[in-house]
């Protein structure tokens, strides 16, 4: 799977993109970002206020609590801030 | 239409092509973003997007206008990379036969795309960098557009 970090998201976790296998407990948005926060201090980091980070699967905006099944790419960004 | 792009853009020059051989346009709104100083606090801006994903949304916002009112035309140009205070950053065109639609769709383009496009600022100036929060007033413009089945999704 394909994964994107983009503005502080990406800062944090000093990495763009990567692709990894994730481990087949996790099913969504939710869980992925709580396994992501398993991988070391860098993600730890970026991934504490999980709760304010946005998500989108496969270039469409999702909720928290998406499923994973048949994503391609996964990303995670701040609330935008664009215009 | 949609373009994401670093050059600036010329209002003039998109407003005339927009309209290039059409006779059936009678109102032209056009919104124009730039880059606003805080009192030399902002020395530059840097717009970082999701290459892919910011066309899709910028395609879909823009057919959601055009679904909800009857417009001859649209145009939206967001610009990406480093700008300096008063430099343009978005423009947004549409184009109807009277004003009310092209009034009422240049707005909520302008709303959907401050809170779905995926575009994030940084400002930098004399006390460092930092990346801009996004705005509670832009969520509440995006969310008075919103109709009974966006807020199931």
């Amino acid at each position: 799977m394909r994964l994107l970090y983009f503005a502080w998201v990406k800062e944090k976790t000093g990495i763009g993109a990567e692709d990894i296998d994730i481990p087949a407990s996790v099913t969504t948005v939710a869980e992925l970002m709580a396994w992501l926060k398993t991988r070391g201090p860098e993600f730890e980091h970026a991934f504490a206020r999980s709760e304010v980070i946005r998500a989108a699967i496969d270039q469409s905006h999702v909720r928290h609590d998406a499923h994973l099944a048949g994503a391609r790419e996964i990303a995670f960004f701040p609330p935008v801030t664009g215009g | 239409m949609i373009r994401v792009q670093q050059e600036d853009f010329d209002i003039g020059v998109e407003i005339a092509a927009l309209k290039a051989g059409r006779t059936d346009i009678g109102a032209v709104v056009a919104f124009l973003g730039t880059v606003r100083d805080q009192d030399g606090a902002i020395a530059a801006l840097t717009l970082e997007h999701y290459p892919g994903m910011t066309e899709r949304e910028l395609g879909r916002i823009e057919a959601e206008a055009q679904a909800r009112w009857t417009l001859q035309a649209s145009l939206i140009v967001h610009r990406v990379g480093t700008l300096r205070p008063s430099d343009n950053i978005v423009l947004v065109l549409t184009a109807s036969a009277h004003r009310e639609a092209a009034f009422a769709a240049a707005e909520f383009l302008m709303d959907y795309l401050k809170t779905r496009a995926p575009f994030w600022k940084r400002e930098s100036g004399p006390d460092g960098s930092r990346w801009v929060e996004a705005n509670a007033k832009d969520d509440a413009a995006g969310g008075r557009w919103r109709t009974s089945k966006d807020a199931a999704e």
